[in-house]
């Protein structure tokens, strides 16, 4: 048996903890008890996979891309449709738990940091499902660059607040939206969007994204009777990676979580955390995060809005360091190349962020055999990033 | 009795503390001094001096500004304790404690940060995102230093006030309202009374702090606590002194910012 983690002062070996000022300890406390009592209780978890169902329209489902297995001819390939769920991405699993968390503590208002806007618009639905008021920060960039996302926001009754401070990124949303909550934790719940932040928040956001490892490891025994051989994953903060491996942790599966290289890890313009960054503490929680020689926190790099996070939650720079998971980065171009090869073959356009994994796994798949499989959590559907597509594939379609 | 730190020896009072805080380098390490120089002869009993940071997650929109404005003069970790030195040799007496985040002491490491201390006279060390249950290391390093290590407390700190209290070292910073630095000011009953279980419990003076922003805020923290801790009005008097400082008008800046701290800290 592994031990379980995280221990009690929410490490996960080396990483993890609470890294916060005094004024969020108290809050933290209260979240951790609340969370500990609805995980346990049956009527909890009920309503949860009911909303799922109901509502989310899950399971998603598993898809045999056979076209692009043939064209790559090695392994057999299938595709997790998060891309499938509800407001078109895994972030709504998480969302839906924590508004029900909420509700449940009496918390009637939400506080969401968002970048690219899907965890926003995440929050934003929950918010106007389960009757919340809901604050979602985002930086003046992403602001700028994500206008349809911020519409959604406002059109589902959210407040979206623009972040100028740092460089109007996710970063600085999340920093803003941690500030707002350290002065309103009286009536406020911070829903965050990753597997990021102090203890309790990495371990509840891997608990709620773990459906997507559930229904997988099930779906694949039913149609293979087998576990795949490799699990492929992409890895900003890493939610749906965390939600599709922790299922697997215990298996003879290898699992690949895939970075962003931006435009070259060897260049300063990436978002690749674990290949390139160094141990630190970012928003709260001790891990691997992008930094210069004076413990500074740097900006990342990515095309994907979504994996453009200097840092990385505290399992995954666990999983590295034991080697439970393989990490890998791959550039803006292999994944708009991976992403446009999907497109055309499957007919399913990936969000740019999912489309890292895939990109990795397409390298990987022609030199696997035959009877070897390969799972792919397509993490998200790729309408939200049509404005860059269009930029990129204009003069090719 | 615990025996006498540097800290103690060179804190004359323990009641009435008045603790600034400015930000190292803000604009640049040459005002820093000037600053220090003239909140001490204003009465600063301890110096707080603060290490710019890309994130500072527990501060508001004052700090982060001077935080910027120092990261552009190119502060860093390293060079603010380097500071402490200087600012001896230019006639600081008082006790000065670094403010300074948990990540740039991490990529220092924790032995080198407090040998760099040690060897540059630090007395204090305040790391506002290093609360009491990931602190242990660090404190222990920073008794066998003779260094004290600064503690907050919070109104919501509940059950751990006691422990956090019982613990606190130096003086014992409490935070008197929620939210970030430079939020709103005015006290409530509520915060009377925590400032009061406080006291019952520490060992220390009892500074409050957050928010204190005008003459009235001090003669009212005066009357219930220790000491007073004023960062983000400072920070705004300086700011509000920017455009002289940028035309080199040195001595009227600092006459101006001399005079709108004596209007802040009077009886």
């Amino acid at each position: 048996m592994l031990q379980a983690f995280p221990d009690i002062k929410g490490r996960f070996g080396d990483f993890g903890g609470k890294y916060v000022p005094e004024t969020l300890m108290g809050p933290l406390q209260e979240l951790e008890e609340a969370l500990d009592e609805a995980m346990a209780d049956p009527e909890f978890q009920n309503e949860y996979h009911h909303v799922l169902k109901e509502y989310a329209g899950r399971p998603t489902s598993l898809t045999y891309a056979d076209k692009i297995s043939e064209h790559l001819g090695g392994a057999k390939i299938y595709l997790k449709r998060e891309d499938l769920n509800h407001t078109g991405a895994h972030k709504l699993n998480n969302a839906i738990g924590q508004a029900l968390l909420a509700k449940r503590m009496g918390k009637e208002k939400i506080i969401a940091e968002t970048g690219a806007g899907q965890h926003g618009v995440a929050s934003a639905t929950v918010a106007a499902k389960f009757g919340l008021e809901c604050i979602v920060f985002m930086g003046e960039e992403d602001i700028r660059r994500q206008e349809l996302n911020v519409f959604r926001m406002k059109l589902l009754g959210a407040e979206v607040v623009s972040v100028s401070s740092g460089n109007g990124t996710l970063k600085d949303a999340t920093n803003e939206a941690i500030r707002y909550w350290v002065a309103n934790c009286e009536d406020h719940f911070y829903l965050i969007g990753s597997v990021v932040g102090p203890h309790p928040y990495p371990r509840m956001v891997r608990d709620f994204q773990r459906i997507i490892g559930d229904e997988s490891r099930r779906q694949f025994l039913e149609v293979e009777e087998n576990l795949p051989d490799r699990i492929y994953a992409c890895v900003g903060g890493g939610s749906n990676a965390m939600g599709m491996f922790y299922p697997f942790l215990q298996d003879d599966s290898a699992l690949v979580g895939v970075e962003a290289a931006g435009k070259g890890i060897d260049t300063p313009e990436h978002a690749a955390t674990l290949s390139k960054g160094t141990p630190g503490v970012i928003h709260g929680s001790l891990t691997y995060l992008m930094q210069d020689d004076n413990g500074q926190i740097t900006e990342p790099y990515s095309i994907s809005a979504g994996l453009d996070y200097p840092g990385i939650g505290p399992e995954h720079a666990h999983l590295f360091q034991t080697k439970q998971v393989r990490y890998e980065a791959v550039t803006d171009q292999e994944a708009l190349d991976a992403l446009k090869l999907l497109t055309q073959t499957e007919g399913i356009i990936p969000a740019i962020e999912s489309a890292h994994a895939l990109a990795q796994a397409f390298k990987e798949a022609g030199s696997m055999e035959a009877d070897e499989t390969i799972l792919i959590n397509l993490s998200g559907r790729g309408d939200k990033d049509m404005a860059t597509l269009m930029e990129h594939f204009q003069e090719e379609v | 009795m615990l025996t006498k730190t540097s800290f103690q020896g060179k804190l004359n009072k323990t009641e009435n503390l008045f603790i600034p805080f400015v930000v190292a380098g803000d604009p640049s390490p040459e005002y820093t001094i000037e600053f220090a120089l003239r909140l001490q002869e204003q009465g600063a009993d301890v110096l707080e001096l603060g290490v710019p940071y890309s994130d500072p997650l527990a501060d508001g929109p004052t700090i982060q500004r001077a935080a910027k404005r120092a990261l552009n003069a190119g502060m860093s970790l390293r060079k603010a304790i380097q500071l402490v030195p200087e600012l001896r040799k230019h006639g600081v007496e008082i006790p000065v404690v670094i403010f300074t985040y948990y990540n740039p002491v991490l990529q220092i490491g924790h032995q080198d940060f407090f040998n760099l201390l040690e060897e540059n006279g630090v007395e204090g060390v305040l790391i506002p995102d290093l609360p009491f249950e990931e602190s242990e290391e660090v404190r222990n390093m920073a008794v066998k230093k003779d260094v004290e290590f600064i503690s907050l407390v919070a109104p919501n700190s509940d059950t751990r006030i006691q422990q956090i209290a019982e613990h606190a070292r130096g003086f014992l910073y409490c935070v008197s309202s929620l939210g970030v630095t430079g939020g709103s000011s005015g006290m409530s009953a509520e915060a009377l009374t925590f400032i009061k279980k406080v006291k019952e419990h520490s060992q220390v003076p009892v500074a409050v702090g957050f928010g204190i922003s005008t003459n009235e805020d001090v003669k009212l923290v005066r009357e219930h606590a220790d000491g007073v801790i004023i960062g983000s009005k400072i920070i705004r008097l300086i700011e509000a002194e920017l455009d002289v400082i940028e035309k080199g008008q040195k001595e009227e800046a600092l006459e101006s910012f001399t005079k709108g701290i004596q209007e802040l800290v009077r009886d």
